[in-house]
């Protein structure tokens, strides 16, 4: 019974990592531009189809993760240069259409390179399950929750403690007054992008052993950031993290516990009993629209 | 009997107390103008009066019942009527339609009647249409019958506005600032249409910063400072008043430098 | 009467395009574009119109279509008393729904309304005792009063006036008390409150109406196919039908219909290629989006108007 249950909460904790670097990626880009990129997925997506063609290209592995997230890193930036820039402040439906029709791209993209098969990354340091306390916990699960803790804290640091941090921060706190204050917005939008799709990429090429990787892998785990990002409260870092990992959990147990064929459902039914009482999220902040 | 009673009114935001403790009564056809200096709390009574901001405390009584807290839609289906400080226009829309807007609650709201458009619908808009115009012409702006809003300039819009708030047929409108940014021609016409609007019946707030144009034409002057009432009464007492000339030259002395 | 000459020229249209459609392939593509087409009006009037957003409208149609799925192929229910009962359960179900959902703005709104779509999607593959799951069911044809319609040619005609109808409810309502008190909750939602619109009411009904619409039309298709298959609701036909709006212009009924008609035709143009057409058809979505922000209608409105 124990065992059981602290084997979901591995899985939940596993998938909640993913969910949580996902969502920070959404939380970024909306803060720097108000875009809800619909293409974080697709970050997703490449860094384990990257990884999984150079390593069996014959490049060693960390050579090859670090290529795959540079290769997606450069991917985020055109994206921000060649689809959102140009795109001026069109209205929400238009931009979520935009990075809709650049994540359908990359799959095309992905699916031409790569082709419609599903591939596996191999695991970082064997497949030989840790098993504590009756469960078993894979040592890629490690990686992954390992990873996404040292991200969130890296990314702590950076907002916390360094000026490009803060600036990026300042900018989405009011564009304009940071404008003003010699903040090079455009910048910080494209550095947004950049570190988006860099998170992205880490968290598919860690996630790549596990779940396995293809072209269309991206479209769930994209959407369900997006899930984990609203329900933190869009825009919120915290939110972003707690967000995913309360997605992960919950998924995770409702899958064991109440019905694994509705296991997907879960975090759209979760968020939309959340928006019901919560219309921001848990941390989004609660304002008074200006008239 | 007051129209509009103000009871103990309080709002703020995070630390700031937009507005506090604020009573004040408002005879039905009568010109009351509210002013004070910048974040005085002016818009943010509006705002309360019309239920687009809950208060934190106090009471609002409209024509005898107490409105505190009820939506903006439900203002409006009791004759309360205004214009936003900030261009609050449909720019998605023509014109006239903008001020067919202000009509709507007289207006037949039924989703089959609209679907079908029943020749009984189709009529009364045809009025309403022809109303509207009329009451373009009448605030000002009637070569512009014809125009989409955002092919109109902002001194226009201002008075759209109006026409659009003057179409619900309110018992009370509220002003919200509407000689800002018009040069002094276009003030004085804002002046004698406001005051065409008095003499009509209907009971008007007006907010305003052009002192000529508020000492010329209120029957009632509210002074607010920081939330709070510093003075009321006639143009005469309030110009006055030792307090409201200290805040005020206080203001000028800050705009001067 | 200006009000009808739009409509006028798309029945002529209408009229005379079987001269132009050389056999049953065509048709059949003419056909999805019309059922498509009534969507999107509808939908129009949600997105364009009154400026919210749903991201789940599929899931409607699915509903619609399992409605006279299940009730007429597996209970033996008149077709026609199938979709009009799909029709009433998803009218019921979106009013439910929408009262808080609509309360959300913006992301968090585009956010509830996908995850909406996805678990009706998901009830849909994982009831599989009723659906047939993921392998989907037949359908019986289409009859009333001992008539079947069971050629190509039969619903082209019937698509083509269901499709007219639909223009023509929308636009009278785009044109009333109503579409205005829409039009008013994009333009300025407070100048709507204030002028008596309760901004909740209103978003409520248009939503109700553009989900009526939609299943409306899933029970078309349904028979029209004599198939269904969740994919109908997927979250990606949800994105073509938002894509249809804004690609034919935001507000322009005639526009939905214009990006229906493109939207429809080019995966079938693309149909050969796998993972270039997806290449392409993400392109071209980007460039109309970014390069077109009005949309195709609107544009070529404002050019016309320009030059003449
Ligand atoms: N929605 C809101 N959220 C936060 N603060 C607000 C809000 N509305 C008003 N305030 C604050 O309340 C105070 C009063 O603002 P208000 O707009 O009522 O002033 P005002 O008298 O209309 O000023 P002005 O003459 O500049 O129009 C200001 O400090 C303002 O920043
Ligand atoms: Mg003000």
């Amino acid at each position: 019974m124990l065992s059981q249950t602290l084997q979901y909460l591995f899985s939940g904790l596993t998938n909640g990592a993913i969910y949580a670097l996902s969502a920070l990626g959404f939380s970024l880009i909306y803060n720097a531009s108000g875009v809800i990129n619909f293409a974080q997925g697709e970050f997703i997506m490449l860094g384990g189809v990257a990884a999984v063609l150079l390593t069996s290209a014959g490049v060693p592995l960390p050579l090859a993760i670090l290529l795959a997230v540079l290769m997606v890193a450069v991917v985020g930036l055109l994206l921000e240069k060649f689809a959102i820039e140009p795109a001026g402040d069109a209205d929400v439906v238009s931009l979520i259409i935009i990075t809709i029709g650049a994540s359908i791209f990359l799959q095309g993209v992905a699916q031409v390179v790569f082709g419609k098969g599903q591939r596996a990354l191999a695991p970082f340091t064997g497949d030989a399950p840790i098993v504590i306390a009756g469960a078993s916990l894979l040592p890629q699960s490690l990686w992954m929750i390992g990873t996404g803790a040292v991200i969130v804290l890296v990314l702590a640091w950076f907002f916390g403690r360094t000026r490009l941090g803060k600036a990026m921060l300042a900018t989405a706190h009011n564009r304009l007054a940071a404008r003003l204050v010699g903040i090079n917005t455009r910048h910080v939008l494209a550095l947004s992008f950049v570190i988006s799709a860099a998170l992205g990429a880490i968290a598919g090429v860690v996630s790549a052993p596990i779940t396995l990787t293809s072209y269309d892998v991206g479209i769930m785990v994209g959407l369900k950031g997006f899930v984990a990002a609203t329900l933190g409260g869009l825009g919120s870092g915290v939110g972003a993290v707690v967000g995913g990992l309360i997605l992960g959990l919950m998924e995770a147990l409702a899958a064991g516990y109440i019905s694994s064929a509705y296991k997907d459902a879960v975090p759209f039914a979760l968020i939309i009993l959340i928006l019901f009482f919560m219309p921001r999220g848990l941390f989004g902040a609660r304002v008074t629209e200006r008239v | 009997m007051a129209l509009l009673e103000v009871q103990a009114l309080s709002r703020s935001f995070g630390g700031v107390h937009a507005v506090q403790d604020l009573s004040f009564e408002i005879e039905p056809g009568k010109i009351y103008s509210i002013i004070g200096p910048n974040g005085a709390g002016k818009t943010t009574v509006f705002n309360l009066i019309t239920g687009l901001y809950r208060p934190s405390s106090g009471r609002v009584v409209f024509d005898g019942s107490n409105v505190t807290g009820k939506a903006p839609h439900e203002l409006a289906r009791r004759g309360v009527s205004r214009t936003f400080q900030n261009l609050q226009i449909c720019f998605n829309m023509s014109a006239v339609e903008n001020v067919m807007v202000g009509a709507h609650l007289r207006l037949d709201q039924g989703m089959l009647g609209s679907m079908l458009r029943l020749p009984a619908l189709a009529r009364r808009d045809a009025v309403c249409r022809e109303e509207a115009a009329e009451l373009m012409r009448f605030v000002g702006v009637g070569k512009y019958i014809g125009a989409l809003a955002d092919a109109m300039p902002y001194g226009a819009l201002k008075r759209l506005e109006i026409a659009r708030a003057l179409a619900a047929r309110p018992k009370m409108l509220l002003l919200d600032e509407p000689a800002a940014g018009l040069n002094p021609t276009e003030t004085h016409e804002i002046d004698e249409l406001i005051q065409k609007i008095g003499v009509s019946g209907v009971t008007v707030v007006l907010v305003e910063h052009d002192m000529k144009l508020v000492m010329g034409i209120s029957d009632r002057i509210l002074v607010l400072d920081y939330g709070r009432k510093l003075a009321e009464g006639t143009a005469r007492e309030v110009r006055d008043n030792p307090e409201v000339i200290a805040a005020y030259l206080g203001v000028v002395a800050k705009a001067a430098a | 009467m200006g009000r009808f000459r739009g409509l006028a020229a798309l029945a002529l249209i209408i009229a005379l395009l079987p001269l132009a459609l050389p056999n049953n392939y065509y048709y059949d593509v003419a056909i999805r574009i019309g059922m498509n087409a009534i969507i999107v009006v509808g939908l129009n009037l949600l997105i364009g119109y009154a400026g919210q957003i749903s991201l789940g409208h599929a899931g409607f149609v699915g509903l619609g279509a399992y409605a006279s799925a299940v009730l007429s192929s597996r209970f033996g229910w008149p077709p026609l008393a199938a979709m009009l009962f799909g029709m009433a359960a998803v009218g019921v179900i979106a009013f439910v729904v929408a009262r808080p959902i609509l309360r959300l703005r913006g992301h968090y709104l585009a956010m509830a309304t996908l995850g909406l779509g996805i678990i009706i999607y998901m009830v849909l593959v994982n009831e599989s005792a009723w659906t047939g799951g993921n392998d989907g069911m037949s359908v019986r044809p289409f009859s009333l009063l001992g008539l079947t319609l069971a050629s190509e040619r039969a619903w082209y005609w019937v698509t083509g006036a269901v499709l007219l109808g639909a223009i023509l409810l929308a636009n009278n309502i785009v044109d009333s008390p109503v579409g205005r008190a829409l039009r008013a909750v994009h333009g300025s939602e407070v100048a709507a409150q204030v002028a008596g619109i309760d901004t909740t009411r209103y978003k409520v009904r248009v939503f109700v109406l553009s989900a009526v619409f939609a299943s409306a039309v899933g029970s078309m298709m349904a028979h029209y196919l004599g198939f269904v298959s969740p994919q109908v609701s997927s979250f990606f036909h949800s994105i073509e039908l938002v894509t249809m709006v804004v690609v034919g212009g935001m507000a322009s009924t005639y526009g939905a219909v214009l990006g229906a008609a493109i939207l429809t035709t080019l995966p079938q143009l693309l149909a050969t290629f796998e993972g270039y057409e997806m290449i392409t058809f993400g392109l071209i979505l980007m460039l109309t989006v970014i390069f077109l922000p009005r949309g195709l209608l609107p544009t070529i409105a404002a050019r016309l108007r320009k030059a003449g």
